[in-house]
């Protein structure tokens, strides 16, 4: 069977789960690869479960990735990392951003939020990379850079060229202006450095 | 740059099935398209606006979109309606009838099937409606055939003077794929044609064309024997062969990469000797069908061999996940995708917005003793949810004005001195609450209705609607003056209040008088959607950490930028324990709705400072 690349985006309403599965899709399309992602929007907007698949190869069939078969996920929320990584299959890296958002559910005391899922994670025989994109969005002088530094950091780990995927990134800033433009690009490249000194 | 430089210079695209159902329309030189917004359907309208030269508009429910279609159709302009799948059930009266008449322009009737219910209070099968209303049912697995076959039901729908159903699921709606566009159509309008006998349906000449459309059917099934959207691929391994369609089929040939099987773009009326003739080249046959067995009946029925539903699941999406171990275990071989596990994960259940108007009203409703309260079908659905657990009932759109009049005229000795509420949305209303009150004001009910005005379609995204006083492309109309309309509806002026959403005090006080009220009440809130633009934010606030006494109160509001920093169990005097929970707002969220200061009773929430707002980041 013809190989393809599943990767899987997960986090929750507000996030960017879906501009960032969008922009790796526009990468592999620059490949050169058949594309497919699924889009749950919906309940996007009200602090729900976001995830999204990205399936790209030669032939894309269903869009869905088989639970289990995930080679990449991209976790923008430690305790979602958690709830998805029985998805990934074993040695599959697992980015996560370590900045943890907590419901209002587990706020008022209902649910506990899970003790250190970053030590739960690393007990899953995958790839493990783990790093605060949250804070590095916040020192760049907006979260909403977070986005950005995340794809910086599975830059590496992707078949797709790293250049490829920055320029599906900046392409979404063309428009927005030089600063912008700076920024994402600044916080691509943070991303990318963050990615290298966690796996070290 | 024109369509056709476009398709030069930009082979593919990356679209949503959504996007290529629109863009199919605009380049089948439809004229007229119509819809109320509904997951997984709403984009389709909402990218048709963006095209010039096509009439879209928001209507103001299915039916009316259905009916506007129709007309168009009889104009001879090629015309399209999209709804989610519950929405053909409004729209289906028009349907059964239209079915007579049939099409003169294309007419298009894009349903979209929430299948797994991401977004939705039922699963249904719209393949359903071909063979209740006789029309032909076409089904796209991907984007590209989402075009292409949005494309094809045009010239279908005016080779066979039929309306045409698209079925497609959240699957189709929803996901990205690439697409390339062929070249687009010009259609005019024709001449409106009078034609009585055709188009006014009363028994005498409805009786005349029930066999013109039983004939219709035999052609059509006749076409699909040889139409060129129902493939046979040839599989390398004929133990067992598939017959499926939409979604479906994607996750099929995935799943079994080597097995024959028939896609059916046309799936009813189903290519019967097709299918019959490919049963016989195959060991075991197995359809494969999201939600209802109907093409297993049929093929069943027409004699053919096959296995369906007692293997495959009846609900949710038919993925490679779930069909490999249920065909595994119906050719009695070793399932080949190990079920993962679940992790301990809480729950995160979609809130409402932070700053949501709707949010002072159920504050109200769960501080609101001796209630039944009948819920409709909106964000506000989300009271029936925590904090506020506020819904009792929650059916249909509108249901919530016509359950409670229900309630009210059922109820027994042991619920007689409870309060009958209903909560329902602006656009809500309009769609098909309004009956609902003129059915309570008109046989004297004791309802009290809270109509929660936000001036659009919250839950699918904001969209416009007659409250928004803005039509699709966002251009001034008709604001309604939702007054105005309790009035004409028979609601006493008195017995109709507008108030504030963010004012706690007006808003109980409000609620307590009207529930006492032995006639029907309207309460109306005045605040918008706070994810539209008419929503004004103001400065955000925070907590002073040294007042916070931990009441909780604060957080009975709901909203989703109030966190507990901290609990601590305590004795009071009566020796019981107590949780208080202490506060801080993220200030980077809260939009400064203010309403949460109504409950704070030691005052300590606040509008930010710029030294209170950089501590409120760095408690993150």
């Amino acid at each position: 069977m013809e190989q393809i690349t599943n990767i899987l985006v997960v986090g929750i309403g507000g996030q960017g789960v879906m501009t960032a599965a969008d922009i790796i899709s526009q990468a592999a399309i620059l490949e050169g690869y058949d594309v497919k992602k699924t889009e749950v929007a919906g309940m996007a907007q009200r602090g729900g479960v976001v995830t999204s698949h990205v399936r790209f190869g030669n032939k894309v069939l269903s869009p869905s990735i088989t639970p289990g078969h995930a080679d990449l996920m991209l976790a923008f929320e430690p305790a979602e990392a958690l709830r998805w990584v029985t998805h990934v299959r074993n040695g599959a890296t697992v980015m996560v951003n370590s900045y943890p958002q907590a419901p209002p559910v587990v706020s008022v005391g209902l649910f506990d939020y899970p003790e250190n899922p970053e030590q739960q994670l690393a007990d899953y025989p995958i790839n493990l990379v783990n790093f605060d994109a949250g804070n590095i969005a916040i020192h760049l002088g907006d979260r909403r850079l977070v986005n950005s530094v995340m794809l910086g950091a599975i830059a590496a780990h992707l078949t797709l060229s790293s250049e490829v995927l920055k320029t599906a990134l900046l392409s979404r800033f063309k428009n927005k202006g030089t600063e912008m433009l700076a920024l994402n690009e600044a916080a691509f490249k943070a991303g990318e450095q963050a990615s290298l000194i966690s796996i070290q | 740059m024109s369509v056709a430089q476009q398709i030069q210079s930009n082979p593919a695209i990356f679209i949503s099935g959504n996007e290529a159902v629109a863009l199919a329309a605009r380049d089948a030189g439809c004229r007229v398209a119509s819809a109320y917004p509904g997951t997984p359907s709403t984009e389709i309208l909402e990218f048709i606006a963006a095209y010039p030269d096509l009439y879209t508009e928001w209507s103001i429910n299915e039916k009316v979109s259905l009916e506007v279609a129709i007309g168009a159709s009889l104009t001879g302009s090629r015309a399209l309606c999209a709804m989610k799948h519950v929405g053909m059930n409004v729209a289906s009266d028009a349907l059964m009838t239209q079915t007579l008449i049939g099409a003169v322009g294309g007419l298009v009737i894009a349903i979209a099937d929430d299948v797994g219910l991401s977004s939705s209070q039922n699963e249904q099968d719209s393949r359903y409606w071909g063979r209740f209303a006789h029309l032909p049912v076409l089904e796209p697995s991907d984007s590209q055939e989402a075009y292409d076959m949005t494309r094809f039901a045009f010239g279908l729908s005016e080779q066979y003077a039929v309306p045409v159903i698209l079925r497609l699921t959240t699957r189709i709606c929803h996901v990205k794929g690439l697409v390339t566009l062929s070249i687009p159509q010009v259609k005019e309008g024709r001449k409106f044609t009078k034609d009585p006998s055709r188009l006014v349906m009363v028994p005498g000449n409805a009786r005349q064309r029930i066999p013109l459309m039983l004939e219709r059917d035999k052609t059509l099934a006749t076409f699909s024997e040889s139409c060129s959207l129902n493939v046979i691929e040839q599989g390398s391994n004929r133990q067992v062969g598939f017959i499926t369609s939409g979604a479906a089929y994607c996750h099929v040939r995935e799943a079994f990469p080597d097995a024959p099987l028939i896609k059916l773009g046309m799936s009813h009326p189903a290519p019967i000797e097709m299918i019959r003739e490919f049963a016989e080249s195959v060991g075991k046959l197995v359809v494969i069908e999201e939600v209802e067995p109907l093409l297993e009946t049929e093929l069943k029925a027409a004699g053919i061999q096959l296995h369906g539903k007692e293997a495959i699941p009846r609900m949710g999406e038919l993925t490679p996940a779930v069909i490999t171990p249920a065909v595994a275990r119906l050719l009695g071989k070793e399932n080949t995708i190990a079920a993962v596990g679940v992790t301990e994960v809480f729950p995160r259940p979609p809130t409402m917005c932070v700053a949501c108007p709707h949010l002072g009203i159920y504050y109200c409703l769960s501080h609101v003793k001796n209630t039944i309260i009948a819920g409709d079908i909106g964000c506000y659905t989300l009271g029936a949810g925590h904090p506020w657990n506020a819904l009792d009932t929650c059916i249909s759109m509108g249901a919530s004005l016509s359950v409670a009049q229900g309630i009210d005229k059922g109820r027994s000795e042991e619920d007689a001195n409870k309060n009958v509420l209903a909560v329902i949305g602006d656009s809500t209303f309009l769609h098909m609450g309004m009956q609902g009150l003129l059915d309570i004001t008109y046989n004297q009910g004791n309802v009290t209705i809270l109509l929660l005005d936000n001036r659009a379609v919250g839950m699918t995204g904001g969209q416009n609607a007659p409250s928004s006083g803005l039509n699709i492309h966002g251009d001034a109309t008709v604001k309604i003056d939702f007054r105005k309309l309790c009035e004409a509806l028979g609601v006493r002026s008195e017995r109709i209040h507008e108030v504030n959403p963010y004012e706690l005090p007006t808003l109980f006080k409000a609620l307590r008088d009207e529930v006492k009220v032995k006639e029907p009440s309207v309460i109306i809130t005045n605040q918008p959607c706070v994810l539209t633009e008419r929503y004004a934010k103001q400065p955000p606030l925070t907590v002073d950490t040294d007042k916070c006494t931990g009441c909780s109160n604060c957080l009975d509001v709901g909203c989703p930028a109030i966190l507990v920093s901290r609990r601590e169990t305590v004795i009071k005097p009566n020796g019981k324990e107590k949780v208080l929970s202490f506060v801080n707002i993220d200030s980077a969220a809260c939009t400064g709705c203010n309403l949460c200061i109504n409950t704070c009773a030691p005052d300590a929430i606040m509008p930010v400072t710029s030294t209170a707002r950089i501590d409120a980041v760095e408690l993150k």
